[in-house]
């Protein structure tokens, strides 16, 4: 590393294994339109890596191009490997996807009562899905299983909600079943896109807790996708931003979170942090907006909305770092120990 | 966007200023075909006030069920009426027929949803209890009735399938309103000051126009299947006045001798129920402004 | 003119589920059970709460679009409780609502000048062209937005819309109903300020209801905390978010992460602590009962 960090390095020194998550120059696009670029990654066993971005920066689309669920009329490039499967995720069929989603990677999605089966008993549906995979023997076994799945989640007397129909539940119940059929067959790879938005603060802390402690405890990869940066300081240990299609900036939280380096991220930050105010009380904000119908300009995504943008960002800027995991890509990024900028803290 | 919603705006009735799905024309294939075929029998209707290469309803007993030629485009039917004359005639019947029973059928029952959906739950539910018990009756008793009532003809028949529909259009107008009078926008609007009749008719009732013209255009197809099988039983349009559903049924003892005689005025139904249902597709995409060409 | 803005005593609100048996009527949902609360002329006031506690019937009845069960709201000294709708007319006059659904919030059949005249259309006002066009300026859309549809602009900038929309009588009082929870960070900062520009410039009075601690913090001076159909604690925000008195803000405000404390080491474990052992306590109130 070029870089000597001044706060230890939080990633815990693994030996170097082959990542459960290796994802190399992946990009989306529809028609001639690239809506995700060059967006290179890996999550190791156990690592918990949250991905940043709000409303057009591609990271729901890098999420479901991944797991092969993009809708109509969008191509994946590039390529996804997960350990232990033999074939690329990207361009790979239907057939044999199926084979690989709810075992070897799984997904939980905002909206639970879109991923549950209304007309099924929610014990049912956990047992299913271990049938599916035939991760264990027989109905009987995968009962059994599946209410142990459901107390694992601290679902309240789990023996007797398993008779539950999903509306039956409140969401963060509902939510918390959804998180236990998706660790049923103990996936390598748990991704996770905006899981706790549409739940009430206090079912957000504990169904994060719950999907932390579920990954720790099967040495599971984790990918936390969200617009809130509080929560992947919270559940993760490495952090991608990803703007206009790709990434920007990657690092361990401590340092991203704290020496911000690309423009957008140290933006970003400013803006979140809601105790900060100017002498107006009024909060930092990014300049201008998200280009409608995800025109960004080409070079540097963020060039038209940054102060700090001259001729030379029409170039594509290269990333600083000697791995995708940790740098930065911006011809003019603030120093090393500038933190969030001016009305910024840290 | 999460993921989630990216597939959701990813279904065919999705926002198309995403991008994701691709985006619809506001004048789509449906629209065209539809207006087209539309427009056929309508100009079919039109041209036989003022031309028919013969009479259709004389009876020439010379010419019976001759085959399609160079004087009777169409051939002749066992009265020696001829089929080409009868099928052009016999649109203005389909297109009085759909007109009638699906004006009266809207005319009435959209308002009446309408009012099922904004006035007070035990009102809404009052209403539709008594639009259920007219949806039960059956259409072809209500007819029969009135024809023996009023005499047999077209417009009898309409009015009674027209009554008869009018039950449909009542329960999906007061079912859309419902889901309108539920939105954030109606509720910014009370908030506002505006009164209940001005909320039905600026909100519900623009929102809902999607479900009124597709309800139309499938109505209009049941009511041209439905004077045809009037026709069939005797009840609808009375002899010699022409029409495809009576066409039909005449058709019915000569099946095999001469197929082209239940053909011919088959076609001409699927044609015009078929242009019906396709410009009542395409008239509600038109009419979305959510669904503009953005690309 | 009283001085405070917004009176509210004993506010019961309970009504009856459908019935789910011939024999027995449905049950009775209590969404209210007695809140009282001031608001002062000018005021920022947040109301704090998670979904079931009852702030949007709160809000509902704030906006006279539902009538209470017992107990008396005053706006600006009239009492609304038991009005009719056709005398509510002052209270659409001084008090307006700006919602959370940046896409259901407005109507997508109509264009943007009549959402926001609309208003001013059923208040009977005129020289409605001209007073949208200011209102779209004062929230920072440009004129050539009257002509469009809802569906041609942004979350955040429907929010603007909305802001518009609820200005656009010259309300005294504005009702925020988690107006920035749909936005993404960056665009919630602008419309953030956007509402703080807007409260100072023109006088209101506000009441922010919202689930985020945080943004109700940083905008508003006195918060209310409710939960289950009652205020449990009300104060001003700083205290009340550094030092909650009762279990419940405790609960909430500890379930509630920020950068800050993650850089300080607080894991997922210490923020769902509170809401583990909330777990443990009813499990075991299960096996003893």
């Amino acid at each position: 590393m070029s870089t000597v960090p001044v706060v230890d390095d939080t990633a815990p020194s693994r030996p170097v294994a082959e990542p459960v998550l290796q994802v190399r120059d992946f990009g989306v696009r529809v028609g001639h339109r690239d809506l995700v670029r060059e967006v290179t990654f890996s999550i190791a066993r156990g690592e918990r890596v949250g991905l940043i971005g709000e409303s057009g920066s591609g990271k729901s689309l890098t999420a479901l191009g991944v797991m092969g669920l993009l809708p109509e009329g969008l191509t994946a490039t590039g390529s996804a490997r997960v350990a232990g499967v033999p074939f690329d995720l990207v361009g790979a069929s239907e057939r044999r996807l199926s084979t690989v989603r709810g075992r070897d990677l799984a997904m939980v999605f905002q909206e639970p009562m879109t991923a549950l089966n209304p007309t099924m008993r929610v014990g049912d549906q956990v047992a299913e899905a271990m049938l599916i995979h035939h991760t264990r023997p027989d109905r009987a076994s995968a009962r059994r299983a599946g209410v142990e799945l459901l107390d694992q989640v601290r679902l309240p007397d789990a023996a007797a909600l398993a008779r539950a129909y999903p509306h039956q539940l409140s969401g963060g119940q509902r939510q918390r079943v959804v998180l236990a059929l998706a660790l049923a067959n103990d996936p390598a790879l748990l991704v996770c896109d905006e899981p706790t938005t549409a739940l009430d603060v206090t079912v957000q802390a504990l169904v994060l807790e719950l999907i932390v402690r579920g990954v720790q405890s099967r040495d599971a990869a984790l990918l936390l996708i969200t617009h809130d940066l509080a929560v992947v300081a919270t559940a993760c240990e490495r952090v991608l931003v990803m703007y206009g299609g790709r990434v920007v900036e990657a690092g361990p939280v401590d340092r991203v979170f704290t020496r911000p380096r690309h423009r957008y991220t140290q933006g970003l930050l400013a803006a979140s942090d809601l105790l900060a105010v100017d002498d107006r009380g009024r909060l930092a904000t990014i300049p201008g907006s998200v280009p409608p119908g995800g025109r960004f300009p080409s070079g540097c995504v963020f060039r038209n909305r940054c102060g700090h943008a001259t001729e030379r960002c029409e170039s594509l800027p290269p990333w600083s770092g000697e791995s995708a995991g940790d740098g930065f890509a911006c011809h003019h990024p603030a120093a090393p120990d500038e933190g969030w900028g001016a009305g910024g803290r840290p | 966007m999460s993921s989630q919603e990216l597939l959701a705006a990813a279904q065919p009735q999705g926002e198309p200023h995403t991008g994701v799905g691709g985006a619809r024309r506001a004048i789509g294939p449906s629209l065209v075909v539809g207006a087209v075929l539309v427009v056929l029998v309508v100009a079919m209707a039109l041209v036989s006030f003022v031309w028919v290469p013969h009479d259709p309803t004389l009876v020439d007993a010379t010419h019976r069920l001759e085959k399609p030629n160079g004087s009777y485009w169409f051939g002749t039917d066992k009265f020696g009426r001829d089929v080409f004359s009868q099928v052009l005639v016999g649109a203005r019947t389909t297109l009085f027929v759909g007109f009638v029973s699906v004006g009266v059928a809207a005319v009435i029952g959209v308002p009446l949803g309408l009012v099922a959906a904004v006035a007070p739950r035990w009102l809404g539910d009052t209403l539709m209890r008594v639009n259920d018990i007219v949806l039960a009756f059956p259409a072809l008793l209500l007819a029969i009735m009135l024809t023996a009532a009023f005499g047999q003809s077209t417009f009898v028949a309409m009015v009674a399938i027209g009554v008869a529909t009018i039950p449909s259009f009542a329960r999906l107008i007061r079912s859309g309103g419902l889901q309108v009078m539920g939105t954030e926008y109606v509720l910014a609007a009370r908030v506002a000051g505006r009164r209940t009749t001005a909320i039905s008719l600026r909100h519900v009732l623009p929102n809902v126009g999607n479900l009124v013209i597709v309800q139309s255009s499938v109505s209009f197809a049941i009511a041209v299947l439905a004077e045809a099988a009037l026709s069939f039983l005797g009840f609808g349009t009375p002899p010699p006045t022409p029409s495809w559903g009576r066409m039909l049924q005449e058709s019915q003892e000569l099946l095999f001798l001469a197929p082209r005689l239940a053909i011919f005025p088959g076609v001409a139904i699927a044609v015009a129920v078929l242009g019906f249902n396709l410009l009542g597709d395409g008239l509600r995409d038109y009419l979305d402004p959510r669904l503009e060409d953005r690309q | 003119m009283s001085a405070q803005a917004i009176r509210v005593r004993d506010l019961v609100r309970e009504y009856r589920r459908p019935r789910t048996s011939l024999t027995r009527p449905g049950p009775v949902v209590r969404a209210l059970r007695g809140v009282s609360f001031d608001v002062a002329r000018g005021e920022r006031f947040g109301i704090v709460g998670e979904s079931g506690c009852g702030k949007s019937t709160l809000l509902r009845i704030l906006a006279g679009v539902d009538r209470p069960t017992s107990g008396t709201v005053e706006v600006d000294g009239l009492d609304i409780s038991g009005l009719p709708e056709r005398r509510l007319r002052p209270l659409r006059e001084k008090l307006q609502l700006v919602l959370q659904d940046p896409m259901s919030s407005l109507d997508p059949r109509m264009r943007v000048r009549d959402i926001v005249a609309e208003p001013l259309v059923a208040q009977s006002h005129s020289g409605n062209r001209e007073r949208v066009a200011e209102l779209l300026r004062a929230v920072g859309l440009s004129e050539e937005a009257a002509d469009r549809y809802p569906h041609q602009f942004s979350g955040g900038q429907r929010q603007r819309i909305s802001i518009a929309r609820a200005l656009a009588p010259r309300p005294d009082i504005l009702l925020a109903d988690e107006p920035v929870s749909a936005l993404d960070v960056s665009v919630r900062a602008q419309v953030l300020n956007l509402v703080t520009d807007l409260v100072e410039d023109l006088g209101l009075t506000l009441v922010f209801v919202s689930h985020d601690l945080s943004v109700v913090r940083h905008l508003c001076d006195r918060v209310a905390v409710m939960s289950e159909g009652q205020v449990v604690e009300t104060g001003p925000t700083r205290q009340v978010y550094d030092d909650p008195q009762h279990p419940y803000t405790q609960r909430l405000v500890a379930a509630v992460p920020t950068i800050e404390r993650a850089l300080a080491g607080a894991s997922t474990a210490d923020l769902a602590a509170a809401e583990l052992r909330a777990i443990e306590a009813m499990a075991e109130e299960r096996t003893t009962a």
